[in-house]
């Protein structure tokens, strides 16, 4: 025995059950409109200032930015599945002693019409915002090789190479004579700029806080950007593979207020100068040959275009200026 | 089969699959390493530990790999069955560790010489003392907080304890004689090294290693022996006191 659409007794199906198709689009949109509104205002207000990796740097709080767009595009389409599920669920469920089967179905124009216009201006949406979002500031905390995309509008910028090895970050400062230390210590407020690099297998500098990942390859240099805005401390893990003490290769970095970033790397520097550990080190370069022992003597080599004035990132006492004011001359 | 056994079997079986794979792993990693107990060995708040790194081992199934011992509590280290091929330790927490390493391999250059800088140290100094042979020393008693590994070639290994920020270079002995050719050393050149550092004030297991990439035959010279706890790498226990 068949059934007819219009025969009170056969299944609700979409569009030909108990209710018109438009009323039940009506309805389906009636729920989910709210709710999705509802799920955005508690993302944007509630989640969003939480999100990781938090707000400790410009790159940190776009990419938190960006990962509160993701998950307010995200919540109402995920809500709308919901939705749809629920409502079939229990509208069109079936009624006991209904056994025949549905109408056929030969497809609806306008729902195929505006399901693919919806996620193509989804889908294509968040291609362009993920594109931009990689060439701003926010994107700049990733590794993008030696010429990156984005670059800060500025000169004034500290130099930090970054070099892994089986199993520590070490840190090294061109603008402070090439020293090199088990710390990562960095001024708030100023832009800075990672230089890493690997003397071994592959790692990746990942301190999460700052916004930043980017791959340590062995001889090559993989610059990142990020301009801590917060004092405090970070963690720095390395995020790729390397090796039994790959789980065990963490440290902790801090951000501090520029004058006290300065005495500390000053004295470092001089430290390292007294003990002879400066010229024991290798020239400074952006990558380094491990198989070449350079001979002791040499002078740390200072590379054209990362020495800051008079040799240090910010200016001697001789200058005029605030030394703790990162903004004065 | 009714769905309670097969719930019941199922679950069995996961347990079993986890545990076998637990166990697995945890052999493998640690294997059956003994752990040189030095908690018992400490009195006003210090202990001595003490370790040698030999070019080779004897003692195991790859003699052919460079290699750490660690001394009993209070041994004789001239005798050879007071060394434990292990590179696993126990210390009691908050307390003051005199460490003594035996150094009887030859100079490698570190891949980075930063780690010719003797960090995290009392006093960041070691003291190291070369002998020709058991009690024939060379010359007086070095304190000093670098040991370059690339100017002359001084440094066999490291020793280091990354979480701890200790990072000491350990020197090699001079280099006119033959190196010690049976594991544990007991007999030959060697470099006798002393510094002193705190462990924590709270218990846990820090992984220490060697930064001298002495893997030979491997890449980077990181591999075997490197990443292989029992050899150029271990843990110390820092215990409850």
């Amino acid at each position: 025995m068949s059934h007819s659409a219009s025969d009170p007794s056969t299944p609700s199906t979409p569009g030909t059950g108990s209710a018109p198709g438009a009323r039940h689009g009506l309805r389906l949109l009636l729920i989910w409109l709210p709710l999705a509104i509802i799920a955005d205002v508690l993302i944007w207000g509630l989640w969003y200032p939480h999100l990781p990796p938090g707000r400790m740097s410009d790159q940190a709080q776009g990419q938190q930015f960006d990962i509160a767009v993701m998950a307010m595009l995200a919540a109402p389409v995920l809500l709308f599945v919901w939705v749809y599920f629920a409502y079939a669920l229990i509208v069109w469920r079936r009624k006991p002693g209904e056994e025949g089967d549905g109408v056929p179905l030969h497809g609806n124009t306008r729902i195929q019409a505006t399901w693919i216009t919806v996620t193509a201006v989804v889908v294509l949406g968040l291609f362009v915002f993920g594109t931009v979002q990689l060439i701003v500031p926010a994107g700049a905390g990733a590794g993008e090789g030696p010429s990156p995309s984005w670059t800060p509008n500025t000169h004034r910028i500290l130099q930090v190479q970054v070099i892994g090895q089986q199993w520590a970050f070490t840190y090294r400062y061109p603008q402070f004579g090439g020293f090199e230390s088990t710390m990562l210590e960095l001024p708030v407020g100023e832009q800075v700029q990672f230089n890493v690099t690997s003397l071994d297998v592959i790692h990746s500098f990942w301190p999460y806080q700052l916004g930043v990942k980017a791959d340590a390859n062995p001889g090559v240099n993989n610059v990142a950007f990020t301009k801590p805005q917060q004092t405090g401390s970070f963690v720095v893990r390395c995020a790729e593979l390397c090796g039994i003490w790959h789980g065990a290769m963490f440290n902790y970095g801090l951000v501090v207020q520029p004058a006290a970033f300065v005495t500390w790397a000053k004295a470092t520097q001089a430290r390292e100068a007294r003990l002879h550990i400066l010229t024991a080190l290798p020239p400074y370069a952006l990558t380094y040959d491990p198989t070449v022992i350079p001979q002791l003597g040499q002078d740390i080599v200072k590379v054209a275009g990362i020495t800051g004035a008079n040799g240090y990132f910010y200016p001697s006492e001789s200058q005029s200026g605030d030394p703790g004011d990162p903004e004065s001359p | 089969m009714s769905v309670p056994v097969r719930v019941v079997t199922l679950l069995v079986a996961f347990l079993v699959v986890v545990v076998g794979a637990v166990y697995i792993v945890a052999h493998y990693v640690v294997g059956d390493l003994p752990t040189v107990d030095y908690t018992g060995a400490a009195h006003n708040g210090a202990v001595n530990v003490v370790l040698q790194e030999d070019p080779q081992n004897n003692s195991s199934s790859r003699p052919d790999w460079v290699s750490y011992f660690v001394m009993k509590p209070g041994a004789n280290p001239t005798v050879p069955s007071s060394w434990v091929h292990t590179t696993v330790f126990s210390v009691p927490a908050n307390t003051t560790v005199h460490m003594t390493i035996r150094g009887y391999d030859g100079c490698t250059p570190p891949r980075n010489n930063f780690w010719t800088e003797v960090q995290g140290t009392v006093g960041n100094v070691i003291a190291f003392q070369q002998f020709k042979d058991t009690n024939k020393p060379m010359g007086p008693v070095h304190i000093t907080n670098t040991l370059n590994g690339w100017s002359h070639c001084a440094v066999g290994h490291t020793f280091a304890i990354p979480s701890l920020n200790v990072f000491v270079p350990v020197g090699s002995p001079d280099a006119s004689a033959p190196l010690c050719g049976v594991s544990p050393c007991v007999a030959g050149p060697f470099t006798l090294e002393k510094f002193t550092f705190h462990t924590p004030d709270h218990t846990g297991v820090f992984r220490w290693q060697c930064f001298v990439p002495c893997g030979g035959g491997f890449v980077d010279g990181n591999g075997g022996p490197m990443q292989t706890i029992g050899y150029m790498t271990g843990n110390m226990n820092v215990v409850g006191s």
